[in-house]
């Protein structure tokens, strides 16, 4: 690897001893960017799908069907009230052996990671969705039914754009816990972020450097996050309103 | 047309409506993991069936909860100790305390817990060495210092905010009356503050719970550790369903009340302003 | 409407109201607060079912199982107290959405037509404008132009002046007058007895959910047959 930031780093490690080989070792370099393409990955996955079940659970919380509330609410629970880690390893060890039987794997570490942070995720969502858009003033459905407009149209051009509005704070913070909750993978073998430094220190013994390195990636990738969604938010902002 | 009774509905909804809390959910959940005990044991005509595994193993898999709950605890009360000073400096008159103590704010509370509980684990020495004397840190307890970080991170934000919450004009009377600023905190501000801080420390305590799961991914021996041990030890991969949800139950019966709780507080708060 | 009653739970808030509205007639309801005004207006749209009773609007049976309410809703427009405009949208926009989305109709002529409203309205430079630029009398008429912008046969008032100063309430009321004298037919709940003396061609006195008086605005305003009628008069005047 050449370039002046290899350079910078190599004079580190002949200097000061320390040892950012992702910098300097092209090896090294390229399992970390399959890790953290992997971590983003995982964490744009799981973000579609959480949204989705969030907007799915909490149309179904105002509906009709009983059945249907009583369902969200006991998904909502299970899942914000008991160990994230946990209901990793029971998808991936307990649910998969339930699927696989003994061939090949039908879904893979990935594949579950997806799956059970997109779960962890969406019980959040579906309680912020349903908190914002019960936010909006009662009026604005009211006005809405007053014009004519269905349960369906009411809440795509009413409720949904005035609670995403109000609720977009609070989704904001939920995508970056998600984003630091893809770590959880490592325990599965995922080769996330977190699975190729430590596969990287424990050759190269530089765990301190990896543990610096691995700190600031995930703090930049938080950031980059949370500059978005501010971004978006200011785009939604409207004059002479404030949620 | 059969949504025609829903139409009318949200009108008469009041602002905060019953939170999703449910009674009937721990009935759920508990018809949930007797089901898949009745499953594998349906499944289990020969060998010993879950209903054995689970009174075999699920002592066990109590006391690594027990130890769960136990880190929990001493890492709630370290991660407070470390933040509510932390969150006064996020309030301080000056702006280098301010500066540097929102760094250290945003820096543990944006770092991924496993990452951060790694980093205790890895790097901190087996025993510290202060003055003369010599005090040995086990890996439980830098597990304990690892949680704790990003506690302590949550803790001053709460604190931050809860301080800050209280209006303006209850700073300027204490002002007017001639109170220092650390006086007008401990006396005026704070005990105002506090019933204010108590639903997210709550909250934050039942989300440091569940995350203490991660030590056993740091090699110490927690609940989810004896479980997979348990699972392994009977080469049964069909206990794995039964044994993980009964993990999975101990967890939400310890949590869900704490969220309940939260709940009924930040409601009676709301209520009473 | 016949024999309308409702009950919010076990609390009744109409008891039996009968009353008749004819085309392109302006009527107003008066009466104290809390004596089902705007929940009787509400009921004529469908917004609130009815306990007991019937209603026709427009020939359209309004608390028939099979009638689609949407489709009621679109004869009947309402303008409420608090304008209810959306905020995310423009004035010009909150006047569309519902021929566009409803109705299914095509956005260029809706355009042309919502921007004659606005002009009727007297807007014509605030199409752009969020509801949060806007006065509280100009929301109001923007709510109006969005309630027209349907082609109501029937027009809904729910006190839309009670939240407005003196002044902005005068601009609310003359384009209220207007659509009057073009031969809408409204219901207006209102406290303005100036106005409903000026422009109502009846006058429906209503109290504890029951229908007390009616009559042309002369007879139930200056010369009240009915005690209750008389008590609430000189207490507002």
């Amino acid at each position: 690897m050449g370039g002046p930031i290899a350079g910078l780093f190599r004079w580190l490690n002949d200097v000061h001893g320390l040892n950012f080989s992702v910098f300097t070792d092209a090896y090294d370099a390229h399992r970390f960017l399959i890790g953290l393409r992997t971590t983003i990955g995982l964490s744009l996955s799981c973000m579609v799908f959480s949204i989705i079940l969030g907007l799915l659970g909490a149309w179904l919380l105002s509906g009709p069907s009983r059945l249907a509330r009583a369902a969200v609410r006991f998904y909502v629970q299970a899942f914000r009230n008991t160990p994230p880690l946990v209901q990793l390893v029971f998808f991936y060890f307990a649910i998969g052996s339930l699927l696989s039987g003994a061939r090949e794997p039908l879904i893979g570490g990935y594949g579950w990671a997806v799956i059970s942070f997109s779960l962890l995720a969406g019980a959040f969502n579906v309680e912020i969705f349903r908190s914002g858009v019960e936010a909006v003033p009662p009026t604005m459905v009211e006005a809405a039914q007053g014009l004519g407009f269905s349960r369906l149209q009411t809440y795509r051009y009413v409720l949904a754009p005035l609670g995403l509005r109000i609720c977009l704070p609070a989704l904001t913070n939920n995508l970056v816990n998600l984003v630091k909750t893809t770590t959880l993978a490592y325990a599965i073998g995922v080769p996330e972020l977190l699975y190729a430094a430590s596969q990287i220190w424990s050759e190269v013994l530089n765990v301190r450097e990896m543990m610096y390195v691995l700190l600031a990636t995930y703090i930049a990738l938080v950031a980059i996050l949370v500059w978005i969604m501010e971004r978006w938010e200011r785009a939604l902002r409207i004059p002479g309103y404030t949620p | 047309m059969t949504h025609l009774s829903v139409l009318c509905k949200p009108r008469r909804l009041p602002a905060i409506r019953a939170p999703l809390a449910w009674p009937g959910l721990p009935v759920g959940v508990a018809l949930a993991f007797v089901a898949s005990v009745a499953w594998a044991q349906a499944g289990a005509a020969v060998r010993p069936g879950p209903i054995e595994a689970i009174l075999r193993w699920g002592p066990l898999i109590f006391g690594g909860f027990l130890f769960n709950v136990l880190t929990s605890v001493l890492s709630m009360t370290v991660g407070t100790a470390l933040g509510a000073p932390l969150g006064l400096l996020l309030i301080a008159p000056g702006r280098l305390p301010r500066g540097i103590s929102w760094a250290v704010t945003q820096f543990f509370r944006n770092a991924p817990w496993l990452v951060l509980l790694f980093y205790v684990m890895f790097l901190l020495p087996f025993e510290l060495h202060v003055g003369g004397v010599t005090i040995p840190l086990p890996d439980w307890a830098k597990a304990v210092l690892g949680l704790s970080l990003p506690v302590a991170a949550n803790v001053a934000e709460i604190v931050r905010g809860a301080l800050q919450s209280i209006p303006e004009p209850q700073w300027s009377a204490a002002a007017g009356l001639a109170f220092g600023r650390l006086q007008t905190i401990r006396l005026i501000i704070l005990p105002q503050a506090i019933r204010r801080m108590l639903p997210p420390w709550m909250n934050l305590y039942a989300i440091l719970t569940m995350a203490t799961t991660l030590i056993s991914i740091v090699g110490i021996q927690d609940g989810l550790t004896i479980t997979r041990a348990a699972i392994s030890s009977d080469a049964r991969p069909e206990m794995m369903l039964p044994l993980y949800l009964f993990l999975l139950l101990l967890f939400f019966v310890y949590c869900y009340p704490i969220a309940r709780a939260t709940l009924a507080l930040e409601r009676r708060l709301l209520v009473r302003g | 409407m016949r024999d309308v009653e409702k009950s919010f739970g076990a609390v009744p808030v109409l008891r039996g109201v009968s009353l008749t509205v004819h085309r392109g007639e302006t009527v107003c309801i008066i009466g104290p607060s809390g004596s089902g005004k705007s929940t009787l207006l509400r009921c004529i749209n469908g917004l609130v079912p009815i306990t007991a009773g019937s209603i026709t609007v427009a020939g359209r049976e309004v608390n028939d199982p099979k009638l689609d309410p949407l489709a009621l809703r679109r004869d009947v427009g309402i303008v409420f107290q608090q304008y209810n405009l959306f905020p995310h949208r423009t004035a010009l926009q909150n006047i569309m959405m519902a021929p566009v989305h409803v109705l299914g109709q095509d956005r260029a002529s809706v355009e042309t037509r919502a921007r004659a409203l606005l002009a009727k309205v007297r807007l014509t430079d605030k199409a752009d404008g969020f509801p949060g630029e806007l006065s509280g009398g100009q929301q109001q008429r923007v709510a109006i132009a969005r309630a027209l912008a349907m082609n109501p046969k029937v027009m809904l008032f729910d006190e839309v002046t009670a939240a407005l100063d003196p002044e902005t309430k005068k601009e609310v009321l003359v384009t209220i007058q207007e659509l009057a004298g073009e031969g809408m037919t409204c219901i207006l709940v209102t406290h303005e007895m100036g106005f409903a003396r000026r422009v109502a061609d009846q006058v429906f006195f209503t109290d504890g959910g029951v229908l007390v008086e009616e009559g042309p605005p002369e007879q139930v305003l200056d010369a009240p047959r009915e005690a209750r009628t008389r008590d609430f008069l000189d207490k507002i005047l």
